[in-house]
């Protein structure tokens, strides 16, 4: 009897332990192939502090992620937590209910900018299904020994823009290394170039709210600055895709490219002799405002059917702590959403000088929540344009006619 | 006596059953429930409300469905002239240049097939580099001999975008309609040959008259393959261009259309997951009637040997 006991007692203590020690391991889907380092370094840091935690990153090809994500979510498979893209990407998923709302488990999504929380808000219930993680903006990069060898400064205004592409060009460089096979590439050198020729904020806020169209003189006229580079690009750049374009500004072959903050790493990681800066989209008159294209780049949800929510709201309350996003600023080379997050890189530190203008990245932010949208209108049409197949008028036509199938302040 | 034909049949549905399991649940199945899918409507990728063949309604007549749709089917067909026009005409003279045991035939028809084993996507890769109008060995070995002219923008001119992987899917896939039809031409039993000869036939008159004739099996196989492939041309663009059948829409197919609305292209996409249904019901429609028509129709013109 007395063994009896012994055995059961020796059982219970044995389990007990077991219970405290057992660990949770939450799976974490993303498609950043390229930051698995950085993300392991970060799980790592939570780990030490939730040691009954686990966390397993895995990074899927970008181009197959939303397929595997969204077959895994209807196969009831989906990873606790999901890297998310913003806006009608996160819609998506958050509409039918398959995330879980965050206002009241991660407070500190209360104290994020309003370009971060836009991207994490559903329309449908107004609630916010993430922690956004980066902010983006659209900048075009410039290659200072170029510059420095030619005796060029930054251009404020467009003819000084053009001058300069001119004077590369005539120096034998490919001025600017942008091309037209992938349309997305066009949608970013239209975000840099036109909100300051279709006045910005002023334009989207009236289009957003339906008081105007794309027909909009202002936004078909920006639309044509586009042609006028045409003359710098490489030649035949209809055939020129966006790995060429990496390749022809880290290389020194193309003195200008027009994209994204996210590329800055890459270009440094790629050759960490390239000389370059930044400066935002040229203005028509001297002393014009300067904007620049932003948006919120995707964020950190929780799958609704996780068996594991607990543990994720805390790793997600982990995200949105100064200490994460100061890490994440730091080793990506990308701007955290996090709040107070002071960057060291140069290049960072003048993104958030520039943001202080922003503009809302205009199709990502109003016009990709429904299809056909405005981004893929945009993105083809803006592929005819540039070929001479179709002029500006086309463009706007083809696009205005897509969005107002689905886009309701366009149908009153 | 019948017992022993019931235990034949037993044993005859044994051997079939693990093919018909899995043909049934991985084509059988997702063929129905795709056309289950295409009759209702869809929040991203939850199914919300029956709604009958609306969406089939949305692809033949609302903007932009009805411009993309006409668009990619106006490519497949051109796909599929193209292929019969060139590869397979190229092929038939290939094979019959082969069966007449030209010096050297044994090493030119494993040449000839080598392509054929190159994974798709290698090669489209592999020519995307090779066409590329900076780095490209194409236009670089063209401007080396004195015809720049010629050094095209090949993947980014929408005129010249289908044309060019076109091109490459022929380079790749001649060698299979040469082995076919190489195949047909050996198995003429050589008397009818001969007697041709004696009759004092020429070689056009006995390629039209006899060889032709008989290997119309071939013909219609390679036919039927052509149209089924051309229906579901796919992999190639979306390697060589992406997802959007770009440049402007050039590329675009059936199967790139339908792939992009079923599950969202990258960087622009929401799933639209009842209208790709109502795509794919379109395609396997179009295939079946298709195939099973020029198959009778071809039919018709056999020759028993």
């Amino acid at each position: 009897m007395k063994r009896l006991v012994l055995i059961m007692l020796f059982v219970f203590v044995f389990a007990f332990s077991m219970f405290l020690t057992a660990k949770v391991t939450l799976e974490f889907w993303s498609w950043r192939t390229e930051d698995v380092d950085v993300y392991n370094a970060l799980i790592k840091m939570f780990e030490k502090k939730n040691p009954d935690i686990h966390i397993r990153f895995t990074a899927f090809k970008q181009t197959e992620y939303n397929t595997i994500l969204s077959s895994a979510i209807k196969g009831g498979t989906a990873p606790d937590i999901i890297h998310l893209r913003a806006y009608g990407g996160l819609e998506q998923y958050a509409a039918p209910g398959y995330l879980v709302p965050l206002d009241d488990k991660v407070p500190a999504l209360a104290n994020f900018s309003d370009v971060a929380i836009s991207g994490v808000r559903s329309k449908k219930d107004g609630k916010l299904y993430g922690v956004p993680f980066a902010m983006q903006t659209l900048v075009i990069y410039y290659n200072k020994r170029i510059y420095k060898k030619l005796g060029l400064k930054e251009p404020e205004t467009w003819d000084e823009f053009l001058a300069n592409l001119a004077a590369v060009k005539k120096a034998g460089y490919i001025p600017l290394a942008n091309g037209g096979k992938d349309g997305w590439t066009l949608e970013v050198l239209h975000g840099v170039i036109c909100p300051n020729f279709y006045g910005a904020n002023g334009f989207f806020n009236a289009v957003v709210a339906g008081k105007t169209n794309f027909e909009d003189e202002r936004y078909r006229k920006s639309l044509e600055k586009l042609l006028e580079l045409r003359p710098y690009m490489p030649d035949n750049f209809m055939g020129v895709g966006y790995t060429d374009m990496q390749m022809l500004f880290v290389n020194e072959i193309a003195a200008h490219f027009i994209g994204g903050i996210w590329e800055a790493g890459y270009f440094k990681s790629l050759n960490p002799n390239l000389d370059f800066d930044i400066f935002a989209g040229p203005v028509a008159h001297k002393g014009d405002i300067r904007y620049v294209s932003s948006f919120n780049d995707g964020s950190y949800g929780i799958f609704s059917g996780s068996k594991h929510i607990k543990e994720a709201v805390k790793f997600l309350r982990f995200t949105a702590t100064t200490e994460f996003g100061q890490y994440f600023t730091d080793h990506l080379l990308q701007i955290s959403a996090v709040p107070g997050i002071h960057p060291k890189d140069k290049i960072l530190k003048k993104v958030l000088e520039l943001n202080k203008h922003s503009t809302p990245y205009i199709m990502l932010v109003g016009f990709r929540w429904h299809q056909p949208t405005g981004s893929s209108l945009l993105q083809s049409a803006l592929q005819g344009m540039m070929a001479d197949k179709i002029d500006s008028y086309e463009v706007v036509k083809r696009v205005q006619k897509g969005v107002e199938t689905w886009y309701k302040p366009f149908q009153k | 006596m019948r017992s022993r034909r019931a235990k034949q049949g037993l044993w005859i549905a044994i051997f079939v059953l693990p093919a018909l399991i899995m043909v049934g649940i991985f084509i059988i199945a997702p063929l129905f429930l795709s056309f289950y899918n295409s009759l209702y409507n869809w929040d991203g990728i939850k199914r919300r409300d029956f709604i009958g063949l609306r969406n089939f309604a949305s692809i033949f007549s609302q903007y932009p469905y009805k411009d993309r749709f006409f668009n990619a089917i106006k490519h497949n067909i051109i796909w599929f002239i193209a292929t019969m026009l060139f590869q397979n005409s190229i092929g038939l003279f290939f094979g019959y240049l082969l069966s007449r045991r030209i010096k050297g035939s044994e090493i030119y028809k494993r040449i000839f097939f080598i392509p054929v084993t190159f994974s798709l996507v290698a090669v489209g890769f592999l020519w995307a580099l090779y066409l590329n109008p900076i780095w490209g060995i194409v236009n670089k070995t063209l401007k080396q001999i004195g015809l720049s002219g010629l050094a095209h923008t090949w993947l980014g001119d929408a005129r010249l975008a289908t044309p060019t992987i076109i091109a490459v899917n022929i380079w790749r896939w001649l060698g299979f309609p040469t082995l076919i039809f190489y195949a047909g031409i050996n198995n003429i039993p050589e008397e009818y040959i001969e007697a041709a000869y004696l009759d004092g036939s020429n070689e056009w008159s006995l390629f039209w008259k006899i060889i032709f004739p008989l290997i119309i099996p071939s013909v219609t196989i390679i036919t039927v393959l052509t149209f089924i492939g051309s229906l579901n041309v796919f992999e190639q663009i979306y390697v060589m261009e992406g997802l959007d059948g770009g440049p402007f829409y050039s590329t675009d197919t059936l199967g790139t259309l339908f792939y992009r609305t079923a599950f969202g292209s990258v960087d622009t996409g929401l799933p639209e997951i009842g209208i790709g249904s109502a795509i794919g019901v379109v395609i396997y429609v179009l295939t079946f009637t298709a195939s099973a028509t020029s198959a009778l129709l071809l039919r018709r013109k056999e020759v028993e040997l």
